[in-house]
């Protein structure tokens, strides 16, 4: 991989692959500069923002950090947050290395929920072998959901973005039938009570318990699945056959199919692997005390649509995503703690927004400018190659 | 029973439900067949349908809002253009970014300001509105809804016939053998993202000042994905995604008509018309000969 030079050689997603994948060389030194001047612009945004509209940056910064990692109840909350922004992002790196941009990850963590709670309340396996099938069935239909995608890809040539972003929306209205119709999966009445749109809670033995107990911080066995996930597919990426096949696919799929790669089944087998991650993510939300472990049709979160900006800034990368799902989750979590300050949590959505802005301009601009520098003005510097995201862009 | 008034009434909802859609939707025609996908549409309905408001508001005329609504779009598109066409960012990345901020940021203003209500006027047309069944809903209407009979001939006659249209296509369909005879590639396809931002923002503004009169946080709710599903549906033909936006405002005017008429019809399988509608649109259909060449894909001088 560090071969590679990050020229211009290749598409956007191409060069922001090559970029982040470079040694330390010219442009990587400078796309590192462009990016600290870049979140240096953003958090600017941010706090003119806040300051523009009445509120106290300093305050609200010291808000955020009160409620993610001032405390052990804060941490406690941050990671909770932290475990299913890894899973969903480290789904992303691997489509997205592979060429193929999923950004249905939304309905994928809900599909992945609605089958777990489903396993969860109908399969009569008690203790913690239930929760190994509940997670199971929640990565399957995940990856089936996003397969469905890719089998629309193959048979009719349906464009994967479109095709993931449309099907989650029909993800949130299949989970909204499920908690609306009684003999699926809604709540079960009790004498005259008014039922609500959410299942059953889960029995205790399909849920995710604390892996370590530090006096008050707890650590959720989610985080443990995530990183684990993270360590795998890091390790898969850049140390197996799959792996190399996975990213030259991504950089080059021309060269790769004449290498042998089976294009279609490498790409269709990434998608899948990304709707697993995020169904598992779907079944973290719902057996890990973040929710309330019922199927609820809110209850994504948006955590597919944050996750999937986590492997933005990592830039594709499961190791860094690690760092910043931390950081989004702290976000997420300090959120909660603006409130107090007069300032309104919905802030850190902008706050995100500009940092992925910071994270995925830089080499574009990095490569623009050494375009005019260089004066080339007819041809590149190199054979370029398409990632698949852009070849099969519609 | 049903009545001629209830087709009536669900009728008007219907077109008030669609014409958003099909402001924002020929502005997305255009993009796309100029190769530039995005869905940054609800970005920019969504900002164009705060900054409409929020001008009315401060001005006390909804007419200006509407404009105001058109320039947000417009500066939308610029931004969209220039992350995409000229840094090339890929153009859903982009869009997603965009997404999120307008999300953010509109999410954000709103629950810190207050805003007056405000609507633009209704146009009653003489005659006409007397028709039964279809004089209502057609001919008693806010009168920027009218201004569709300007945008869609418009819209088609640039495309289809202007020399504009013609280099935009051309660009859609063949980048290189357009940058070949000196069409400027990326220049079209970011002029092609302001009309886009132009018209998606009048959509959104109509929704704003024209329909409900206030907004609120995600008003548009996945409108812009749906313009976007209308144009796969209507095969890249402006005809057939205009019926596209109609059967989708169709759907949705039923989902809240029907609980009132006490039919009982599945409100998510309503909900999930559109999308599931524009799915099988693009698996059964045969529309891919219709789709432009380089729908989606960046364009950088010498590469293959």
């Amino acid at each position: 991989m560090r071969e590679i030079p990050s020229g211009s050689g290749q598409g956007p997603s191409g060069r922001l692959l090559a970029l982040l994948t470079a040694g330390p060389g010219a442009s990587g030194w400078k796309t590192g500069l462009v990016t600290v001047a870049g979140v240096a612009v953003a958090l600017a945004l941010s706090s003119l923002l806040i300051a523009v509209t009445g509120g106290s940056p300093l305050d609200s910064v010291r808000a955020l950090f009160q409620g993610s990692v001032a405390d052990s109840t804060a941490w406690t909350s941050t990671l909770l947050y932290a475990a299913p922004l890894l899973l969903v992002a480290v789904g992303a790196c691997v489509s997205a290395r592979s060429g193929v941009f999923n950004i249905g990850q939304e309905g994928q963590v809900l599909v992945g929920a609605l089958f777990a709670a489903w396993v969860g309340l109908r399969l009569a396996v008690t203790g913690p072998a239930l929760l190994v099938v509940v997670l199971t069935v929640a990565a399957l239909a995940g990856g089936a959901w996003a397969g469905l995608s890719s089998l629309m890809y193959r048979l009719r040539g349906v464009n994967i973005v479109v095709s993931t972003l449309l099907m989650t929306f029909v993800a949130q209205q299949l989970v909204a039938f499920a908690v609306n119709t009684p003999w699926l999966l809604q709540e079960t009445r009790i004498g005259d009570a008014v039922v609500a749109p959410q299942s059953n809670p889960l029995p205790p033995g399909a849920l995710l318990g604390s892996i370590g107990e530090y006096p008050d911080l707890q650590v959720n066995g989610g985080l443990l699945i995530a990183v684990t996930g993270a360590a795998i597919i890091a390790t898969a990426i850049t140390r197996t056959r799959w792996g190399f096949r996975l990213t030259m696919l991504g950089l080059n799929p021309v060269a790769a199919r004449h290498a042998g790669v089976r294009a279609d089944a490498l790409g269709g087998a990434a998608l899948a692997v990304s709707g697993a991650f995020a169904g598992l993510a779907g079944a973290v939300l719902l057996t890990s005390p973040v929710g309330v472990h019922r199927l609820q049709p809110g209850m994504a979160m948006n955590i597919g649509w944050d996750g999937l900006l986590v492997a933005l800034v990592a830039r594709n990368r499961p190791g860094p995503a690690v760092a910043v799902a931390l950081l989004f989750g702290a976000l997420r979590s300090g959120g909660g703690f603006l409130a107090a300050t007069g300032v309104p949590s919905v802030v850190v959505d902008v706050v995100k927004a500009l940092l992925v802005l910071a994270f995925v301009a830089p080499p574009a601009v990095i490569a623009v400018l050494r375009r005019r520098g260089s004066g080339v003005r007819t041809a590149r510097d190199g054979h370029g190659a398409v990632p698949v995201a852009e070849r099969t862009a519609l | 029973m049903i009545g001629a008034d209830d087709v009536s009434t669900i009728l008007s909802s219907a077109v008030r439900l669609t014409v958003p859609l099909a402001f924002a939707a020929c502005g997305e025609y255009l993009a796309e067949r100029a190769g530039a996908m995005n869905i940054s549409v609800e970005a920019m309905m969504l900002g164009a349908a705060f900054g409409s408001i929020a001008t009315a508001s401060a001005t006390g005329s909804a007419t200006t809002g509407l404009v105001a609504g058109v320039l947000i779009g417009l500066l939308i598109g610029l931004v969209h253009g220039n992350l995409s066409h000229r840094l090339e960012i890929d153009t859903f990345v982009a869009g997603l970014v965009l997404n999120a901020l307008v999300l953010g940021l509109t999410g954000y203003l709103i629950t810190i300001s207050d805003f007056d209500s405000h609507q633009v006027s209704q146009v009653s047309v003489p005659w006409l509105r007397d028709i039964p069944l279809i004089g209502p809903p057609l001919f008693v209407e806010r009168w920027p809804v009218y201004l569709l009979v300007v945008i869609v001939p418009l819209t088609w006659w640039l495309v289809e016939r202007s020399r504009w249209g013609l280099e935009l296509r051309a660009v859609g369909e063949r980048p290189r053998a357009a940058d070949v005879t000196g069409i400027r590639v990326n220049a079209r396809r970011r002029q092609a993202l302001l009309w886009c931002g132009a018209l998606a923002g009048l959509g959104g503004a109509y929704l704003a000042v024209g329909e409900v009169g206030s907004f609120n946080q995600n008003m548009t709710a996945g409108r812009g994905y749906i313009v976007v599903a209308a144009v796969i549906f209507g095969g890249w033909r402006l005809g057939r995604t205009l019926l596209g936006c109609a059967i989708f405002g169709l759907a949705d005017a039923m989902r809240l008509a029907l609980p009132a008429l006490g039919l009982e019809l599945n409100a998510q399988l309503l909900i999930a018309a559109p999308y599931l509608l524009a799915l099988l649109a693009m698996l059964l259909l045969a529309n891919r000969r219709r789709e432009p060449g380089a729908l989606g894909r960046p364009f950088e001088r010498g590469s293959p």
